[in-house]
């Protein structure tokens, strides 16, 4: 590999001069088709037709496309197992869940469930656009199944089917619970307000006593089963940090709610003129609200998440010691299986080539750059991408000496070792907390033992105290920032999964970049040059086919004509007549490359070479200037051979750069920096990089990363730019700002009104207004995180 | 100071049957899918 080879994407430039030229776009898709053609394929057209044929051709007007979802355009997939995820109810209704890819906008949401809705058979076809998925019954023979999905499939959605029951977001129990408090909350909120008005006003009218005393338990009987109702989470939380010796921002929230209704039951069967019922119920709504919109924006990062990884996941074709081949489930290959791997499919399971040479991309594996060669024998790992000719495969057993099973292993003890990161808001509450605590139990002594006021009076005031203290703004200033954070950042294609991700990605001084896949673009790119005219024509072949080369090939040239007639012979090439594009024995040449390369013979001409090579994104050097810019260290750690790793390194402007890292070594380099002091950010995507993503001290993963690395990282990035680190870095320094404005808001509030609170002079419409208006003042700084551009 | 008495009962009753309506929508499954409820409304259902 040389420097040349990883200029920026020469093959994009072409692509964007092509666009430039004709600006004719399929009229299904929206990608760019050849001159003079509506459509860029033939599955393109005939799903335009068949949308025309079922009278849904309003489609087109209606629709928005969106850039981050995939391309509308139909490919032939292998059909995944669909039988064992159907589930057949008592009267004969099948019912099957699936995840939808390419959704664009609503119109598709309307499109896919009237086209199923045209079937008499089918009872209920229902897409969640929020999760992306659908949920689909029908009667009758269960097989049919099979047509409706090929139907939908057919209009260029991808869809997967996957069991509710092993998504944990589906079975959302804490969400329900939280909006179920809200609901209680928010309905005791509004209703005692009647007569709380009605108490504040008849304090300076002419209110008797016996009305007054009415309205307090017309209140009680509202607002403490509410309250009651409401609090559980509150002291969940609480009870379980105070029987580990530790404080959170729910101990003083949970203790003021419960002393002050408390303390108000005690004043109302008094008949005392003050209860605040009122001031509780309305503090529990406020603070549920951002309870409950942080656990939204959240579950819906994770359900992303989750189905970016169930898209992902593809069959494994097993062959039957009778011979058949029988497309599964990857997770249900039991050891020993045979398994055939196409040319151009990713390997399924871990185990060992019995037949077949193959040429292997192991760059989300390994994060090798350069395809090896694989002969019977060899071991193979999930999610190898075989280049060459088909291979059967034997599964191994999993676990024991894989590198799987290592990088598990490394990954448990890097999360183990990793230190528990104390959320910004506790470690305030840690401080607060006891001090908010001592200063009621003082006003209490003050106003009883010194003062010599009545024991109840002297309770109210200290629990006034509480109310005023009662850190509603505060417990709103962070996830008040939280949901207009990731809501941003999601509508751009960054996914958050942890709670703290952002609040540590703010405190990183050191970005480590893995190479393959992260600082490189996923695919192959074209890096020869050739006649516009050789290109063409060889690009005309090259669509017919799934090959990866050939993607490479076809998408460098841009829009072209498809050559009608092409034969493929698997795992060797393609031939349209004379003409065959294909591995060097295919075309007739001599095999002259050690990259991957496609040879293209045609009579009267030579024969033809075509060099791919992995590229660097696009707009991967004006990120690392611009992570430069925010004042972070860049370093690369790459399992990859020093020439390619230098290479890039010179490519991205990087300076720091470390080659031949073996996955033990990555996380021993990350550690060194960590325990140098340093806060580290680690961007990966290959199985080796798993183990330093949960090491460092916070790690972003790009969705076609492996699927074990998407999962140990926090923050995970979709489309091809990598622009979206710093971006998020950006979104998360401002959070961290505006989180510290909330807070000192908040302080400085309870700094003004603790005073008044302490003298005793604190009514219950006084602290409602206070305490609403210091809520209202941080949502509403919270919302110039949205002028962040 | 009857009328308070009613009025009062009807008001919370009233109330009530909001919440109980919330709770059964939510439930239902009615607050799933807020983004597709936003946008279902635009496109007819022109079932034959």
């Amino acid at each position: 590999m040389s420097g040349a080879a990883l200029v920026q994407d020469p093959a994009g430039l072409d692509q964007g001069g092509a666009a430039q030229a004709q600006t004719a776009t399929c009229a299904h898709c929206g990608g760019a088709t050849a001159p003079g053609q509506r459509f860029c394929c033939a599955g393109c057209g005939a799903a335009f037709a068949t949308i025309q044929e079922l009278g849904l051709g309003s489609y087109y007007r209606d629709m928005v496309r969106d850039t981050l979802a995939r391309r509308l355009q139909p490919a032939s997939e292998p059909r995944a197992d669909l039988a064992r995820h159907i589930c057949t109810a008592a009267d004969g209704l099948h019912e099957l869940n699936l995840a939808v890819d390419g959704l664009q906008c609503g119109a598709c949401v309307w499109l896919i469930e009237s086209v199923l809705g045209r079937d008499p058979s089918v009872t209920a076809a229902r897409v969640n656009m929020t999760t992306r998925r659908l949920r689909l019954a029908w009667t009758g023979a269960p097989e049919h199944g099979a047509a409706l999905v090929g139907r939908i499939e057919s209009l260029g959605y991808r869809l997967v089917p996957f069991d509710p029951a092993c998504l944990a977001a589906a079975q959302d129990r804490t969400g329900r619970d939280l909006l179920r408090a809200l609901a209680v909350a928010g309905f005791a909120a509004a209703n005692v307000m009647l007569p709380a008005i009605a108490i504040w006003i008849g304090l300076v009218s002419d209110m008797g006593p016996a009305t007054r005393a009415l309205l307090h338990w017309v209140s009680a009987a509202i607002a403490l089963p509410a309250i009651i109702f409401a609090v559980r989470p509150f002291w969940r939380s609480a009870w379980g940090a105070l029987r580990q010796g530790r404080t959170n921002m729910d101990v003083p929230i949970a203790v003021g709610v419960t002393l002050v209704t408390g303390m108000s039951l005690v004043q109302t069967i008094n008949h005392a003129e003050h209860a605040y019922f009122d001031s509780a119920v309305a503090l529990l709504f406020f603070l549920l609200i951002g309870r409950v919109l942080d656990h939204y924006a959240r579950a819906h990062a994770r359900a992303a998440a989750e189905q970016l990884i169930a898209l992902q996941q593809s069959d494994v074709g097993v062959l039957e010691p009778d011979g058949t081949l029988v497309r599964r489930d990857a997770a249900s290959v039991a050891a020993g299986s045979r398994i055939l791997v196409a040319p151009g499919e990713r390997i399924g399971v871990d185990g060992t080539i019995e037949h077949g040479d193959g040429l292997l991309d192991t760059a989300l594996v390994t994060g090798e750059s350069l395809p090896v060669a694989a002969a019977p024998g060899s071991r193979v790992f999930a999610g190898t991408l075989n280049l060459g000719g088909p291979i059967t495969v034997r599964a191994a057993a999993t676990g024991g000496a894989t590198l799987l099973a290592e990088c598990v292993r490394l990954m448990d003890a890097a999360e183990a070792r990793r230190s528990r990161f104390v959320r910004f808001a506790d470690r305030v509450a840690r401080r607060y907390a006891p001090v908010v605590h001592l200063a009621a139990a003082l006003t209490f002594l003050w106003w009883w033992g010194i003062q010599g006021m009545a024991l109840a009076d002297a309770l109210l005031i200290a629990a006034a105290v509480l109310i005023i203290t009662c850190p509603c703004a505060l417990a709103l200033a962070v996830p008040a920032v939280q949901v207009i954070g990731t809501g941003r950042l999601f509508r751009r294609g960054v996914l958050v999964k942890s709670p703290t991700a952002l609040e540590r990605l703010a405190e990183i001084d050191t970005v480590v970049f893995d190479k393959t896949g992260t600082l490189t673009d996923p695919a192959l790119h074209l890096v020869s040059t050739h006649a516009p005219d050789t290109l063409r024509l060889a690009a005309g072949l090259a669509v017919a086919s799934r090959h990866p080369l050939a993607r490479a090939l076809a998408a460098a040239a841009g829009p072209v004509v498809p050559a009608g007639d092409v034969h493929e012979t698997v795992g060797a090439g393609l031939h349209h007549g004379a003409i065959r594009l294909g591995s060097a024995v295919f075309a007739g040449g001599a095999a002259t490359a050690t990259t991957p390369a496609l040879y293209l013979a045609r009579p009267g001409f030579a024969v033809e070479r075509f060099d791919f090579a992995e590229c660097l994104r696009p707009d991967t050097a004006a990120t690392i200037a611009a992570l430069a810019a925010l004042g972070l260290e860049v370093r690369l750690l790459s399992g990859d051979r020093e020439p390619a790793v230098a290479s890039a390194a010179v490519g991205a402007g990087i300076t720091h750069w470390r080659a031949g890292c073996s996955p033990v070594d990555k996380v021993a380099a990350i550690e060194a920096l960590q325990a140098a002091g340093r806060r580290v950010l680690m961007v990966g995507d290959g199985l080796n990089d798993g183990p330093c993503l949960a090491a460092a001290h916070v790690s972003i993963s790009p969705s076609t990363a492996a699927e074990i690395s998407q999962n140990a990282a926090d923050v995970v990035f979709q489309g091809t730019s990598l622009a979206a680190v710093a971006d998020t870095i950006r979104t998360a320094r401002r959070m961290r700002a505006l989180c510290r404005q909330n807070i000192a808001l908040s302080l400085g509030y309870n700094l003004l009104m603790v005073p008044v609170a302490i003298a005793g002079l604190v009514t219950p419409w006084l602290a409602a207004l206070a305490m609403s208006t210091s809520s209202l003042l941080v949502i509403g700084n919270s919302f110039r995180l949205r002028s962040l551009r | 100071m009857t009328a308070i008495l009613w009025l009062i009962a009807l008001s919370v009753f009233l109330g009530a049957g909001g919440l109980a309506l919330f709770l059964w929508a939510s439930r239902s499954g009615q607050y799933d899918d807020m983004e597709g409820a936003a946008r279902r409304i635009l496109f007819d259902d022109d079932k034959p």
